[in-house]
């Protein structure tokens, strides 16, 4: 199963290390990244495979959640198939 | 990998614009848990709500988490309590009530609808049963909702039935007067009630549904008065288009849930309401999309042309993004549930007429408007009448939720709170029906509806 994870917020140092940090610790294999940085505001979109991963995925939800709230951004970490339904046909 | 604008896209529409699944509601079928006594139909009623949806809130949760999509209501319907209790020969079905209502707390859920009659062409004895255990059963449960169809395409509309729902809707009112007369929330008059409608205080489960089923309706206004605001001051072709595209779109998560809910439950996935249906929250209006349009207020002239367009526009987008839809489909236009609709009463704009002429446009009807605690049993059940008869000569759902609120008067408000919301009481014209409401009988049905 494939579950994009958004990361929005105030630019800071070591963004992506920290999600990645967390998600490596899962087992969660990242498969894409596209990143860019407008103005002081950081937005990450992050494809992964969570099919290894080593807790329910409802957990790594929380997970991400309570670290984004930690370093100060918003992250989402939703299954593929919301947003492949809502904008493919 | 999916456009990164896209994905953007969708999270704003969730955490912005109040996009959201409205509600699942699980359909069950109780024409199994018939009985002699009424002790055992209760026992055998509740046994089978717990057990058939003993997952039903869990499942919700785990998809909403695992989807990033609230989920706001876990709703059950049941077969219509008139038919289930029928076997008992009881003059009360207040314990049938009970149970239900134990039964959706037992499993977690927010409303149970079914404590309903279909009396459209007449009453069986059941129904009559029913119909009297309506106040009582409504101000003694918390969840349980009730609904009546009076009026048929096909049957014509039953005047006999409508002229009891005027004092059954004000005894509601009254048992609930320390309670801004919340029954009478809780209650509605149909015409050509819908089988697989997923909506309260409406939903039941029709005969000719399984024995379980998942309807899925999702919310969306915010979105689509965000989509008229971003396409500026285009024509109205154009808006329309604007429409359709975000309907489909909201539509799609909608059938992405319900499927997904099917399988996890393993329960038959029944329809995807269309439906716009609003909340007190800002942002979360119907009658906002309108204003965007290019009103001053909602309920001024132009007001019904543009929920038309409205209508129309949602249903053409939602329709190609759900392998069935069903239920209701179309916009609500409920003023205690709407901040753009109660600001638009508040202020005049928004009359009781204006309202019954929009509803000849969309769905559902006459929804959760408060009327003086004084207004005389025959005016509501008037109010009632027309109401229905837009439903049965457009062959369309329509109905109405009326608050009676018991000791107020025009320019008092009533607050239920939480996404039931608050509502001003608005004036009624109280030249007297008397006579009219009094014949009885039964009005026969169109001639539009003899098709065959």
């Amino acid at each position: 199963m494939k579950a994009i994870i958004t990361v929005v917020g105030h630019d800071t140092v070591g963004i992506i290390s920290r999600v990645s940090a967390v998600l490596a610790a899962r087992g969660v294999n990242i498969l894409d990244i596209t990143q860019s940085v407008l103005g002081d505001i950081f937005a990450m979109v992050m494809y992964v495979d969570i099919g290894s991963c080593t807790i329910p995925f409802t957990d790594l939800v929380d997970e991400n959640e309570a670290l984004g709230r930690e370093i100060g951004v918003v992250i989402h970490t939703m299954h593929e198939d919301i947003f492949n339904s809502m904008h493919r046909i | 990998m999916l456009n990164t604008g896209d994905i953007l896209e969708t999270i704003q529409m969730i955490e912005r614009e109040h996009l959201d699944i409205r509600t699942i509601t699980m359909g069950i079928s109780l024409l199994d848990c018939t009985a002699d006594s009424l002790d055992t139909l209760c026992t055998r009623v509740y046994d089978k709500i717990t057990r058939t949806a003993e997952q039903l809130v869990r499942t919700g949760e785990d998809i909403e988490k695992e989807y990033g999509i609230p989920i706001v209501h876990k709703r059950i319907s049941v077969t219509p309590i008139s038919l289930v209790a029928a076997s008992c020969r009881s003059d009360n079905y207040i314990p049938v009530a009970q149970a239900l209502d134990r039964a959706a707390k037992e499993v977690g859920v927010n409303f149970i609808g079914g404590f309903s009659a279909l009396v459209h062409k007449g009453f069986t004895n059941a129904d009559r049963v029913l119909l009297d255990s309506i106040p009582e059963a409504l101000s003694t449960t918390d969840m349980v909702c009730s609904s009546v169809n009076v009026a048929t395409t096909k049957a014509g509309i039953n005047m006999d039935a409508i002229a009891r729902m005027g004092d059954i809707i004000r005894r509601c009112a009254y048992l609930t007067r320390d309670n801004n007369s919340i029954a009478c929330a809780k209650l509605v008059v149909f015409a050509n009630a819908a089988e697989d409608n997923p909506f309260m205080a409406g939903a039941f489960h029709g005969v000719g549904e399984p024995e379980s089923v998942i309807n899925v309706s999702v919310s969306g206004p915010g979105v689509v008065r965000s989509a008229i605001a971003n396409a500026g001051d285009c024509d109205l072709t154009a808006l329309a288009e604007t429409v359709k595209r975000t309907a489909f779109k909201i539509t799609r998560v909608g059938q992405l849930v319900a499927a997904e809910a099917s399988r996890r439950l393993n329960v038959p996935f029944g329809i995807v309401d269309l439906s716009l249906a609003p909340t007190p929250a800002i942002g979360d209006s119907v009658a906002h999309i309108l204003e965007e349009m290019g009103f001053a207020h909602t309920g001024c002239h132009g007001t019904t042309a543009a929920l038309a367009l409205l209508n129309d526009a949602v249903k053409k987008g939602g329709v190609m993004a759900s392998s069935h839809v069903g239920g209701l489909s179309g916009a609500f236009i409920p003023v205690s549930e709407d901040a753009g609709m109660i600001d638009a009463a508040r202020g005049g704009y928004l009359t009781l007429e204006k309202l019954e002429a929009m509803t000849a446009v969309c769905s559902v009807g006459l929804d959760m408007i408060a009327i003086p605690g004084d207004t005389p049993a025959d005016v509501i059940c008037a109010i009632i009448a027309d109401e229905i008869s837009i439903g049965v000569v457009n062959n369309k759902t329509t109905a109405a939720r009326l608050i009676p609120a018991f000791g107020k008067k025009v320019g008092d408000e009533i607050e239920f709170g939480g996404l039931l919301g608050s509502a001003p009481v608005m004036p009624v014209n109280t030249a007297s029906p008397a006579r009219f409401i009094a014949r009885g009988g039964r009005i026969p049905a169109p001639v539009h509806s003899l098709r065959n």
